[in-house]
């Protein structure tokens, strides 16, 4: 079998607003040059290319073609897209690389959340016979699970304003985050109800933005990167769309992705939880003990650029095992109403 | 520097989706008041009915009636409901087990207020009045002890078998950094293209990068309002919105010292004389009718110069 590794990884700054289109050109053109540039590549060097974003959150119809646009598509590209987060267009290249269809693929996300009102575009994932004409906003589905949770004693509120003060505080280490600061757990808690039980400090902020990470296989990964991350478990899992009838406590979908990608052991883990409890929920359900450092960028709390969040959490995790700060890390991505779809992602450097 | 042109952009649109036997059952069941859910493989009442077990994914078909009173089993509170919310007014989402159910449903709890309503609250459904087989034939839930409205009698002949969601989501469009000068050149009647600086090609109307090179366009390139046709099609077939009898001409015009034809519409000749390399000049609206757009250009028509010779539009096909 042929082994793959993140090789290069970019993102933008996470704003909470940009001027610039839907279609994210604007965003990716940068990001583009400055992975390829620094791995001393150019559009020609990469074999696939693969992508993540949504037409609702865009507004309109294949914004993912317009996007392309910032490639230089000419001659022909081998292209794909997936109408999720880009975590999932990078299991694509990387089945296409194992499958040794290319050496090289360049994986990206983009997403302009401030275009929309993105509470209620969410809607649009769920079921649409007996949810979405009720318009189910993502916060408010949100403030149920994060309830259920309190009153089963899996977390408090306190225990949410903790996670939200982590986060912030990483983040200032963090130049592309959106949100950093030194709270206190107090001062937050005294802050009112958003959508009881969660304050706004338990929410995602809304996040233009967007990022891109190389994958090589063998011995190309080892030319273009002095320390690669090498993939050694990549899975994902879904749960039943049906919200009612699931236990939202907990996710049997991350609990057996994370089985399936060797979760254990690992140093450094960014999970994708929107939401405080969400990250609580995680580190449950992935096996995370106190010893890993979870989200050291400040995670998606601290910005969530929707549709390459997911991937940014896999080349935050890499950037560690690149900066040769860790050795095994994991990256997590999320899609779906409430921690539906989970996919784990574990890397490790090699001496 | 000024931000780039913006505007709202609404996007309405009806989904229309076949319902199928098992959620067609649920529906008709809802019109008459009565909520139905359906026997999972462990035994367990699904509401609303799954057409497939969830864990072990073989086919349901065994329905259960169940009651339209039920018990919170999780909430949070809305305080600024958001468009298309069944209350106007702040309530809890929730999920709803109702009696007789072993899962819980999402729907609104009118509660009034968050100190009002807990989890193991007793709740019933508010029926709408005019019911046509959908989620929303319950308004919403509320606080309550009591039995909710008694169910209706059947009427078997007129089963629902299609639902239709109504989407509407607003967004504020942007125009990009390129796009820009090519919108308010368009509101003065002059046709601003962009060249790449790799290529040296120029866009009308121009992109946010180079398609080829992927790289953003700088220069500004004022074009004339005459080009060449490279193609065309005779529009024969009438459709929803179109402007114009058919039959007529739509053709795409390379303007002089653009790289990159677009399409237009062709008048003041016959269709059928209409011929590749055909030279043609604008014909602008009034101008007090003049704004941000290409539709400025009313048409385009013969200019009576010579045709192009073909290998001067041949490389724009």
């Amino acid at each position: 079998m042929r082994e793959v590794a993140v090789v290069g990884f970019a993102q933008t700054p996470c704003v909470r607003e940009t001027d610039g289109t839907t279609n994210g050109v604007e965003m990716l053109v940068p990001i583009f040059h400055e992975v390829l540039g620094g791995l001393g590549l150019t559009k020609s060097d990469i074999g696939f290319w693969c992508s993540g974003s949504s037409d609702y959150l865009a507004g309109r119809a294949f914004s993912f073609v317009s996007a392309v646009d910032a490639i230089g598509a000419f001659p022909p590209i081998a292209e794909s897209h997936v109408e999720m987060d880009a975590a999932w267009a990078l299991y694509e290249a990387w089945v296409k690389l194992l499958c040794g269809e290319a050496d090289t693929a360049l994986v990206y996300g983009f997403g302009k959340s401030s275009a929309g009102q993105l509470r209620r575009v969410l809607a649009m994932q769920l079921d649409p016979y007996v949810v979405t004409p009720l318009w189910p906003d993502s916060v408010g589905l949100a403030g149920i699970q994060a309830r259920m949770g309190i009153e089963a004693g899996l977390w408090d509120e306190r225990a949410m304003a903790s996670v939200a003060a982590r986060s912030r505080a990483a983040a200032l280490s963090n130049p592309l985050a959106q949100l950093s600061g030194s709270p206190e757990v107090d001062e937050l808690l005294a802050d009112e109800y958003f959508v009881n039980p969660l304050r706004r400090h338990d929410c995602a902020p809304i996040t233009d933005g967007a990022a891109t990470i190389v994958l090589a296989a063998g011995d190309r990964a080892r030319e273009l990167c002095e320390r690669p991350a090498w993939i050694t478990g990549f899975e994902h899992r879904v749960d039943s769309p049906s919200l009612g009838g699931r236990d939202l406590t907990t996710s049997p979908s991350a609990v057996a992705a994370g089985k399936a990608a060797g979760a254990e052991d690992v140093e450094v883990a960014e999970l994708h939880a929107p939401f405080t409890h969400q990250e609580i929920l995680l580190r449950q359900a992935l096996g995370l003990g106190d010893d890993v450092a979870v989200n050291p960028s400040g995670g998606v709390l601290a910005g969530n650029p929707m549709f390459s969040a997911g991937l940014a959490r896999i080349g935050e995790a890499a950037r560690r095992i690149h900066d040769g700060s860790a050795s095994r890390v994991l990256g997590h991505a999320t899609s779906g109403p409430l921690l539906q779809q989970n996919l784990v992602c574990v890397m490790e450097g090699r001496e | 520097m000024t931000r780039p042109l913006s505007a709202p952009l609404d996007v309405g649109f009806d989904y229309t989706r076949s319902t199928g036997p098992t959620l067609g059952r649920f529906l008709t069941d809802l019109r008459h008041r009565r909520v139905t859910g359906i026997r999972g493989a462990d035994g367990r009442v699904h509401v609303p009915p799954l057409e497939y077990d969830p864990v072990t994914a073989e086919p349901l078909s065994e329905f259960v009636g169940v009651a339209s009173t039920g018990v919170v089993r999780g909430w949070s509170w809305i305080p600024d409901p958001l468009e298309g919310q069944p209350l106007d007014r702040p309530f809890a989402w929730a999920l709803i087990q109702l009696d007789g159910a072993d899962t819980a449903l999402l729907h609104a709890v009118d509660a009034g207020s968050p100190d009002a309503i807990t989890t193991g609250a007793r709740v019933r459904a508010r029926w709408r009045a005019a019911r046509v087989g959908a989620i929303t034939d319950i308004e919403y839930f509320e606080l309550s002890d009591e039995p909710a409205d008694p169910p209706t009698d059947a009427s078997p002949d007129n089963d629902v078998t299609m639902v239709v969601t109504p989407v509407n989501l607003h967004y504020t469009h942007s125009a990009s950094p390129t796009e820009d000068p090519f919108l308010r050149g368009l509101m003065e009647g002059r046709l601003i293209a962009q060249r790449c600086p790799a290529c040296e090609k120029v866009y009308f109307p121009p992109r946010p990068a180079c398609p080829t090179d992927g790289v953003p366009t700088t220069d500004q390139v004022e074009l004339s309002d005459r080009g060449t046709v490279t193609t065309f099609c005779i529009v024969n077939v009438p459709f929803l919105g179109q402007r114009i009898p058919p039959p007529y001409v739509s053709a795409y015009v390379l303007l002089d010292g653009a790289d990159i034809p677009f399409l237009h519409l062709l008048l003041g000749i016959a269709p059928e004389d209409v011929r590749m390399g055909m030279r043609v000049e604008a014909v602008w609206k009034p101008r007090e009718e003049w704004g941000p757009t290409m539709q400025n250009i009313d048409h385009f028509r013969p200019s009576g110069e010579p045709d192009a010779p073909f290998d001067s539009y041949s490389r724009h096909l």
